[in-house]
């Protein structure tokens, strides 16, 4: 069951702080509202992972990790390679994260990032395949949550889409319906480089990438995904409160904008790599 | 995904004979279960969906109960048998999801603060589905919380809309959600104008991102106005048996 979540307490005086800023278009951290804080993408983090990325945004560091391995296809889709997105918030990464079962906001989160990555066909699956209805590429991305300060959809799809590309496959000679594993490897080709924007909501004001502090004394977030040529491929509102639909239709522009913005700087390395 | 289907038909008719902007047809009772303080079925298409709210009651354990508010529960669930394949009845990562959605869009419905340290819970059963039950799951859960007396802040209403075939269409069946390129599900509340549920997955550019938003909202109110009959048909009712 989905239970109300017990927000840690925002010390009034900090919130209130938070809206008096906002009023006057400023921040906490001396951002202006549309922001983002400073990006610094390390890749092939992990060497034995396949593809790898450490992501910082601000105080938040995200490691994604991506293994390959050949699984069976599912039943309805047997040309096409698996992909699966697992998020896990470490417990070290704060005293919110607790160890156990998969929380509701890990799951949402991993589902957000799958959705980024499968629907703008960042992937191309149907080249997974290796013999059609029986073997094909795996690929599995797992997000470790490592410090926590706000917004993790936007640095874990970061993470996510420099770790796809830095992953090489081992390619596999087919001689009838066996498979054997060849000691060469080819890059994993990205058709598109998609960002994720969040928003951030104190009543009609809004401002992007908050903060943990931030994100606690919102009202509610929403974020989306831009792909590369500016259509849009996942949207989702996250905790209660509600926008008005022209508020909402307000950020369509302004996703496209910033997502050109932050596209270029958290892909460069691997866009020079390429 | 591999096989192209056609979601549309030569004289221009989705594939059950809808228009685009038009709805299935939507059939709500309330006041169907007997041991809830509120409860809602409804029927859109083929869903067939039960919603029942149990309390305000004491938060157990003390733990969980917050000082200035109730707080909400809510587990949104489908049924083995309802979909083509059967379903585990374990709660999969989707309907984990959903239950999150679908409280977070309640949240801001109910006037949590009239009763702080207790719990409202709210169960939605989807026992047949297709395609649109969260959206169906919510228009229904909103009517079991008014059926219980709980003050609300007006009437929520969902529906999804989306792309098929390269149009913009509105309440997806099963099919148009598996096929389609898009689907962007909705839940909009007329009296407050505000959109307490907006999720969109499939790719849609800005452009169609407006038309659909408009058809949701025209849309969501004619569902509303069903809502609202609904609950007029209950009360009316039980008048005539005092």
């Amino acid at each position: 069951m989905s239970i109300t979540e017990q927000r840690p307490i925002v010390s009034k005086l900090e919130k209130q702080e938070i809206y008096r800023l906002l009023a006057e278009g400023k921040r906490v951290d001396g951002r202006s509202l549309l922001q983002y804080r400073n990006l610094d993408v390390q890749l092939d983090y992990i060497e034995k992972a396949e593809g790898s990325a450490l992501v910082e945004l601000g105080n938040t560091k995200i490691l994604a990790a991506v293994k390959v391995g050949v699984a069976l296809p599912f039943a309805d889709t047997p040309n096409e390679g698996i992909l699966i997105v697992n998020a896990e918030l470490v417990p070290l990464a704060s005293p919110v994260f607790e160890p156990g079962p998969p929380s509701e906001e890990s799951i949402s989160l991993a589902r957000y990032v799958d959705r980024s990555i499968r629907e703008s066909k960042a992937v191309d699956l149907s080249s997974l395949c290796i013999i059609p209805g029986r073997s094909v590429y795996s690929l599995y991305i797992d997000l470790y949550i490592l410090d926590y300060d706000g917004n993790l959809i936007d640095a874990s799809v970061i993470a996510s889409v420099n770790a796809l590309g830095t992953t090489k496959l081992p390619k596999y000679s087919v001689e009838g319906q066996n498979i054997k594993k060849l000691d060469e490897y080819f890059k994993l080709e990205l058709k598109d480089l998609p960002v994720s924007i969040t928003y951030a909501f104190f009543g009609d004001k809004y401002l992007v990438d908050p903060c943990l502090n931030e994100e606690y004394a919102s009202d509610f977030t929403i974020s989306m995904t831009v792909k590369s040529d500016d259509r849009f491929c996942a949207i989702q509102k996250n905790g209660g409160g509600m926008i008005s639909p022209r508020g909402f239709l307000e950020l369509l522009d302004k996703s496209i904008t910033l997502g050109k913005e932050l596209r270029r700087v958290a892909y460069s390395k691997i866009a020079v790599n390429g | 995904m591999n096989e192209k289907i056609s979601l549309f038909k030569e004289n221009g008719k989705r594939i059950d004979d809808r228009a685009p902007d038009e709805l299935r047809p939507i059939k709500i009772k309330v006041g169907v279960l007997s041991n809830a303080q509120g409860s809602a079925y409804i029927e859109q298409g083929k869903n067939k969906i039960l919603a029942a709210v149990y309390g305000p009651k004491e938060a157990l354990p003390k733990h969980i109960s917050l000082p200035d508010r109730c707080i909400l529960r809510c587990r949104y669930h489908m049924a083995p048998f309802s979909t083509p394949e059967r379903k585990s009845p374990a709660p999969s990562r989707r309907e984990i999801e959903l239950s999150m959605i679908i409280r977070n869009a309640l949240e801001s419905l109910v006037m949590t603060s009239l009763f702080p340290r207790t719990v409202i819970d709210i169960f939605i059963e989807v026992l047949q589905a297709d395609g649109g039950t969260r959206c169906a799951g919510l228009t229904a859960a909103v009517l079991a919380l008014a059926d219980a007396g709980i003050p609300l802040r007006g009437l929520t209403a969902a529906c999804a809309v989306g792309k098929a075939d390269g149009k913009v269409i509105v309440d997806l069946n099963d099919l148009e959600d598996k096929y389609g390129e898009a689907d962007m599900p909705i839940a909009y509340n007329p009296t407050l104008d505000g959109i307490t549920l907006l999720q969109m997955d499939g790719i849609m550019s800005k452009e169609e991102i407006e038309q659909a938003l408009s058809l949701a909202i025209t849309a969501t109110q004619k569902i509303h106005k069903i809502q609202v009959e609904a609950l007029k048909d209950r009360f009316s009712v039980t008048k005539r048996e005092v």
